[in-house]
């Protein structure tokens, strides 16, 4: 049997399991999920009573404009070396960009890790400060440079935490079923982290990427759903496991305190924002240039206005419903994030073309 | 941001791993995983290991197949 028979099988089952099932929503948690769901059409491999939404899963699309435009600001005011990842740096906000900045003679470098912009830093004399951002998958590499940096190193915390999210989407009362969670931050939080979220009576599964794993998460969730059994399962047994990563989490602990951030879509997240901790306070830029701050005014994007990213990061429409989508906002000349990062829900559905059937 | 590809370890200098995806050779911070060996099969973000995986369920079928039996499926 190959990959696609096995696919086959398991949606024969699915449909056979879902036709007493009623309707059933399940949300996703995790951009690289929504990936493998379009580019293989996983959903036309699903009954009608069965839908797919996807989530605030993507970390570029739920940092919010103000972050942004702080560092836009701090960029105008101080002549500083800043480093980000790329899906950043094309996140529009009235018209600019990190790429804009880095067109207009700004030095905005591009990094594939955290660990190349503590060789930048050592290697310079200006000071570098890196967009530290993501969730509990990229927070511990974060975690382990400031405890490594060279003096001239600082980093712009907008990294979140992503279980505190989960709850406070099912206190907005988002209608959902069954949750596929985040494959790889769970490598990091363990199935443990998630043993909180069953009080609300929701199943869960922790699943990889492959659309097998996809599929058959799907199918265990449907059972589940019909049982009335709201436990954290694990698809993902090949890199998950009940406790984590614990030397990441402590680390992460070691650095990070937490607070209530803001996030694009949901609003403030309690307990979400990952601020540097007062000890490590020479390496937060908020700290290290407090000054530069002080006079920073936040201000709204009149091009976002018809934008619907924060709709799209609940499940409450997908991409065809935004007035914008594939029209004025396109992946080449995007308006919104969600339409900029590899994996924001409009990007994707973009780049492999879901249309209206 | 949160993609994250498995890679074979080829040669281990702590805090820094030589990994192979596939054919292209990179460096990696181990720091996250101390206990890693060459020939562990690990998940890299972001130029870092974060977590083993197990090869066996990475290259085979095998134990999708039984996680198929179990749903009964198979």
């Amino acid at each position: 049997m190959n990959k696609k028979e096995l696919i086959s099988k398991i949606s024969e089952k699915i449909h056979e399991e879902a036709k007493d099932a009623g309707k059933i929503k399940i949300m996703h948690l995790c951009g690289t999920h929504e990936d493998t769901i379009t580019k293989y059409n996983l959903r036309s491999l699903l009954p009608d009573n069965i839908k797919l939404l996807s989530g605030p899963g993507c970390p570029v699309c739920i940092i919010p404009d103000e972050d942004l435009q702080k560092v836009f600001h701090l960029i105008e005011k101080e002549n500083i070396i800043f480093t980000t990842f790329g899906d950043m740096a094309r996140v529009p906000h009235n018209g600019k960009s990190l790429f804009y900045y880095k067109a207009k003679g700004y030095d905005i470098r591009i990094v594939y890790s955290i660990f190349d912009a503590i060789k930048i830093a050592r290697n310079s004399s200006r000071t570098v400060v890196h967009f530290g951002i993501g969730f509990e998958t990229t927070m511990p590499s974060t975690a382990l440079a400031i405890l490594d940096a060279p003096e001239n190193f600082c980093v712009f915390s907008s990294h979140r935490y992503f279980i505190p999210a989960m709850e406070h989407l099912i206190s907005l009362g988002v209608e959902v079923n069954g949750f596929i969670n985040p494959g790889h931050v769970s490598t990091i939080t363990g199935i443990k982290a998630y043993e909180k979220i069953k009080k609300y009576g929701i199943p869960q599964i922790i699943s990889g990427f492959e659309p097998e794993d996809v599929m058959l998460s799907i199918l265990k969730l449907i059972k589940a759903i019909k049982r009335g059994d709201a436990e954290v399962f694990n698809e993902y047994t090949r890199a998950v496991t009940y406790d984590g990563n614990v030397m990441a989490q402590k680390v992460m602990d070691d650095v990070f305190s937490v607070d209530d951030w803001e996030w694009r879509g949901l609003g403030v997240v309690p307990r979400s924002g990952a601020v540097i901790k007062e000890e490590y306070s020479e390496f937060d830029v908020v700290k290290v240039f407090e000054d530069a701050f002080s006079d920073f005014v936040p201000v709204e994007d009149k091009a976002k206005k018809a934008c619907r990213c924060g709709d799209v990061l609940r499940g409450i429409i997908t991409p065809l419903d935004c007035p914008l989508f594939n029209k004025r906002c396109t992946p080449k000349d995007p308006v919104g994030a969600c339409m900029v990062s590899f994996e924001g829900t409009c990007n994707i559905w973009a780049k492999f073309g879901v249309e209206r059937n | 941001m949160c993609l994250a590809i498995p890679a074979e370890v080829e040669e281990v200098n702590f805090p820094i791993a030589i990994v192979n995806f596939g054919g292209t050779r990179k460096e990696v911070r181990i720091d996250l995983l101390p206990d890693v060996r060459v020939g562990d099969y690990v998940l890299v973000h972001v130029g870092y290991a974060i977590q083993k995986v197990d090869v066996k369920e990475v290259e085979e079928l095998a134990a999708i197949y039984q996680k198929l039996q179990e749903e009964g499926i198979l």
